[in-house]
């Protein structure tokens, strides 16, 4: 455990789950989804769980991506309110 | 995008060494980081890149869509199989030990893992890319 790494870990993923709820664009919160993903698989594994990262990598960074962003592409891309 | 020569050579070159990789998670999930969950989407990944690079329609229609449903039906068989199994011979659900010393022969329970971990891959796989080809656009009738 890096103190330091871990702080700025930690800020960066609330940065980004705080962006990903205001930000207009649906498909630019999608993929700030995919960072804020990214960022807590980096946290998993510098907390030596290596198999929740894995599943965290694959799942959260892979696979949700893919499913938002076709979600996104079959209805509209901006929230009207 | 599809006609992009770029995306469509480098998914040609990654989409084996994806599969490969998700392989070798699935085998190895028993001694280290990963498993069947892992691996099979993982390799589910390769096909959506796939679908990405190639479109919809020529990737489904090589895998062959109607085979997804078999597939999964398989490895949830070779799952509850090896599980009824131990049961059979006087075991717990998945209790490998049972087999191995009803059968006699010396770690097979690794082996047994692995056909596990084999099925829960299969099955993952199937599920996860009919998911992705029902959700994502048709090329024609694209809202």
């Amino acid at each position: 455990m890096i103190w330091d790494l871990d702080f700025a870990l930690l800020l960066f993923m609330i940065i980004c789950a705080i962006a990903a709820i205001t930000v207009r664009d649906l498909l630019h919160a999608a993929v700030i989804l995919a960072a804020y993903s990214l960022i807590m698989t980096v946290l998993w594994s510098e907390m030596n769980a290596v198999d929740v990262a894995f599943t965290e990598a694959v799942v959260g960074a892979g696979v949700t991506t893919v499913l938002f962003i076709a979600a996104i592409a079959r209805t509209e891309r901006s929230s009207s309110d | 995008m599809r006609e992009n020569v770029v995306i469509r050579t480098i998914s040609r070159i990654s989409v084996p060494f994806i599969q490969v990789f998700a392989l070798y998670v699935i085998v190895h999930g028993a001694v280290g980081a990963g498993g069947g969950f892992q691996g099979g989407v993982a390799f589910a990944a390769s096909f959506i890149l796939m679908f990405i690079a190639f479109g919809l329609s020529g990737v489904e229609k090589r895998l062959g869509k109607k085979w997804l449903m078999v597939y999964s039906i398989i490895g949830i068989a070779i799952y509850a199989g090896i599980g009824f199994l131990c049961l059979a011979a006087g075991g717990n659900y998945l209790e490998y030990g049972a087999i191995e010393s009803a059968v006699g022969v010396a770690h097979l329970h690794g082996y047994l893992i692995d056909a596990v971990e084999m099925g829960i891959g299969i099955t993952v796989m199937a599920v996860m890319v009919s998911i992705i080809s029902d959700v994502m656009d048709r090329d024609g009738e694209s809202p």
